[in-house]
């Protein structure tokens, strides 16, 4: 097969720094007017038929997208199993929910405290957990996001199985109001956000914490001869993985207003999984591309609608056999020295 | 909190309990075998217990032609229609199992990629099985018809012997029993050891490597569907998403005991089917699979390979 990833670096490399920024820049813009898409004429085959365009965007794709990369740095860079992510997102979503119902905080206030708040959990989570390996970690995970499910559905601060209704929008920030009329707003808000988060993952791979990730994923027992602190650095992609998460929480209580137990269950986290590995697991770009695939895929062939869950675990089943390192799988040279590490 | 209820249904619990924690046990093998030969989860296990819990409504319904609320029936004829439904529920998930491991493993498995890959193709089965059936059956529960009336032996204690979970607790046992001959007795079952100590080594001996997949693959379906004849003799209804929830406590059971390990599942599932019973009498039934997992969390901590698992603290990643 061919990989596109490898003939995208080439290319990359060859150029200099203004061709890479114009080119940076230039995609950053096109993204960022995907929202009308659906209005211009080449490009209207997007449209969805039920949902707006516009709002699909948003939710699930902007939202899948980020929680995705996030995920992947658990799973992808440090190579831990998480089958329970929705947790940090049900997290950040309830923070966000009770903080501004009860205390009247609005969402630029809650964001900070959810992320924190969904980052302590991580460390809950992770002390205990991240001692496992493989799939007794992938237990425990799963575990987890079930129990977080569980609390919510059942103690009355989180309105039970009703869930919590009337949470506010975000306050208008340099006179983008964020309300019902403009999901374009929402969009590009997730965007930033989404760069934010690139930029983050970027700059931790170069640097000592992506090294460290980079060993425990190929071999935990030579990691930590070599004298990385594998627990501490386990957590540390737990706990940024638990942020973004809660992160896309707090936006996404914010966007609906309205949020229940059922919309944490374990699906979201298997979808999110599924993401990461169909467009090409530890690479940004293909975990980007696989995401927004995997997302919009369901609301576009919405018009067979009873099919459609049936359809995309069809699409999984065939995307896995046809090309099982994903989409865009991650760099040859790093998996060259994953095999001969066996 | 309500602890009154251990002391006067003490042994009510524990029966039901072990009943259930045997049918755990049952659908757990189909985890711990395929785990132990290719060191997978094989997600896709909920939905073969699904599909079989399906097959016996349809054995029962369409081949035995059983209306839904028909009289019980006696003697012979309900023998063989129990045999029937049990063997033909066994054989439909050992065939699907086969299936699943033909379309979500085997390429995946030549190519020798990353354990995830064949992860989300086993997602995609599972996604796959219990939407089909979610439309077929138009997301409603599916009653059985009750073949079986429900006498009981007596009661002890407390404890009711009725006939479904006196027949379920007996003939799991003998299905363990079997499969543990089986698998350290014949030569097949050598095989399989083989394969789950080195599959290198084993491939080098001479031993088809396929066929003792396909082979473990059965033997899970097998009992899988065992399973689910005596979860629809007892509860009598089925969804399309009743694997769901007895998946997920059938690999927590695997886990527990220590995933791999034949005898593990066994214990596993009977200690998982007891505490979820005591955790919801004491607790409601709403913080059972909370107490499950902290009870999970706790005992990796203490040991990480399972109360029952290797000795070798780390598993292959």
């Amino acid at each position: 097969m061919i990989n596109i990833r490898d003939k995208g670096a080439e290319v990359w490399d060859t150029w200099n720094r203004p061709k890479r920024v114009a080119f940076v820049l230039i995609s950053i813009f096109v993204a960022g007017l995907l929202p009308f898409a659906a209005n211009w004429g080449p490009t209207s085959f997007l449209n969805t038929p039920i949902t707006s365009f516009q709002n699909v965007l948003v939710y699930p794709v902007g939202m899948f997208i980020l929680m995705a990369l996030g995920l992947n740095i658990v799973v992808g860079k440090s190579g831990l199993l998480d089958l329970g992510y929705v947790a940090f997102f049900a997290i950040g979503a309830y923070s966000q929910a009770i903080l501004s119902t009860k205390f009247g905080m609005n969402t630029w206030e809650v964001l900070p405290i959810g992320i924190a708040i969904a980052m302590f959990s991580g460390v809950l989570l992770g002390l205990p957990a991240l001692r496992l390996r493989g799939d007794y970690l992938a237990i425990i995970t799963l575990g987890f996001g079930e129990i977080v499910r569980i609390i919510a559905l059942n103690s009355k601060e989180t309105g039970g199985p009703n869930g919590v209704a009337g949470i506010p929008n975000p306050p208008a920030v340099f006179g983008f109001k964020f309300d019902l009329m403009h999901p374009e707003h929402y969009f590009w808000l997730v965007l930033g956000m989404i760069l934010l988060v690139v930029w983050m993952i970027r700059r931790f791979t170069v640097r000592r914490p992506g090294r460290a990730w980079e060993a425990i994923r190929q071999d935990e027992d030579v990691a930590a001869l070599m004298g990385v602190n594998t627990l501490v650095y386990k957590l540390w992609s737990f706990v940024i993985g638990a942020a973004v998460g809660g992160a896309a929480g707090v936006l996404y209580a914010s966007k609906v207003m309205v949020i229940s137990p059922d919309m944490f269950k374990f699906d979201v986290s298997v979808l999110i999984l599924a993401c990461v590995v169909f467009g090409g697991i530890g690479n940004i770009w293909g975990v980007i591309l696989g995401a927004g695939i995997l997302a919009y895929l369901p609301d576009r062939i919405r018009f067979i609608s009873d099919a459609r869950q049936l359809i995309f675990g069809l699409v999984l089943i065939i995307m896995m056999n046809m090309r099982p390192d994903g989409l865009l799988p991650r760099k040859k040279r790093e998996k060259i020295s994953e095999k001969s590490s066996k | 909190m309500n602890f009154s209820v251990v002391t006067s249904q003490f042994w009510a619990l524990c029966l039901q309990g072990v009943a259930l924690g045997l049918i755990y046990s049952l659908i757990s093998l189909g985890y711990t075998m395929v785990y132990g030969v290719l060191r997978l989860i094989n997600f896709a296990n909920s939905e073969v217990f699904m599909v079989g819990t399906f097959s016996i409504l349809f054995i029962q319904v369409s081949i035995l032609r059983h209306p839904l609320n028909v009289e019980p029936i006696h003697g012979i004829q309900l023998i063989g229609a129990l045999l029937l439904s049990l063997v033909g529920a066994m054989l439909v998930c050992a065939l699907l199992a086969i299936l699943v491991e033909l379309v979500a493993y085997r390429r995946l498995r030549a190519h020798g990629t990353n354990r995830l890959a064949s992860l989300i193709s086993a997602i995609g089965t599972s996604i796959f099985l219990s939407e089909s059936f979610r439309i077929f059956t138009h997301s409603r529960p599916q009653t059985s018809p009750r073949l079986l009336e429900k006498w009981t032996f007596g009661e002890i204690a407390g404890a009711n012997f009725r006939i479904d979970t006196v027949m379920a607790i007996v003939a799991s046992i003998a299905i363990f029993f079997a499969l543990d001959q089986f698998v350290n007795r014949s030569r097949l079952g050598a095989a399989i050891r083989a394969v789950s100590m080195s599959e290198e080594n084993s491939r080098l001996m001479g031993i088809n490597l396929n066929r003792v997949v396909t082979l473990t693959f059965a033997i899970g379906g097998l009992t899988t569907g065992a399973a689910a004849f005596f979860y629809t003799t007892i509860y009598e209804n089925t969804q399309f998403n009743v694997g769901f929830n007895l998946g997920i406590a059938a690999f927590t059971a695997a886990v527990l005991g220590g995933i791999g390990n034949l005898r593990g599942a066994f214990y596993g599932g009977l200690a998982l089917g007891l505490l979820e019973q005591f955790a919801s009498a004491i607790l409601g039934s709403q913080w059972k699979a909370v107490t499950v997992f902290l009870v999970l969390v706790l005992v990796l901590l203490i040991k990480p390979s399972g109360i029952f698992g290797e000795a070798v603290q780390q598993t292959r990643t």
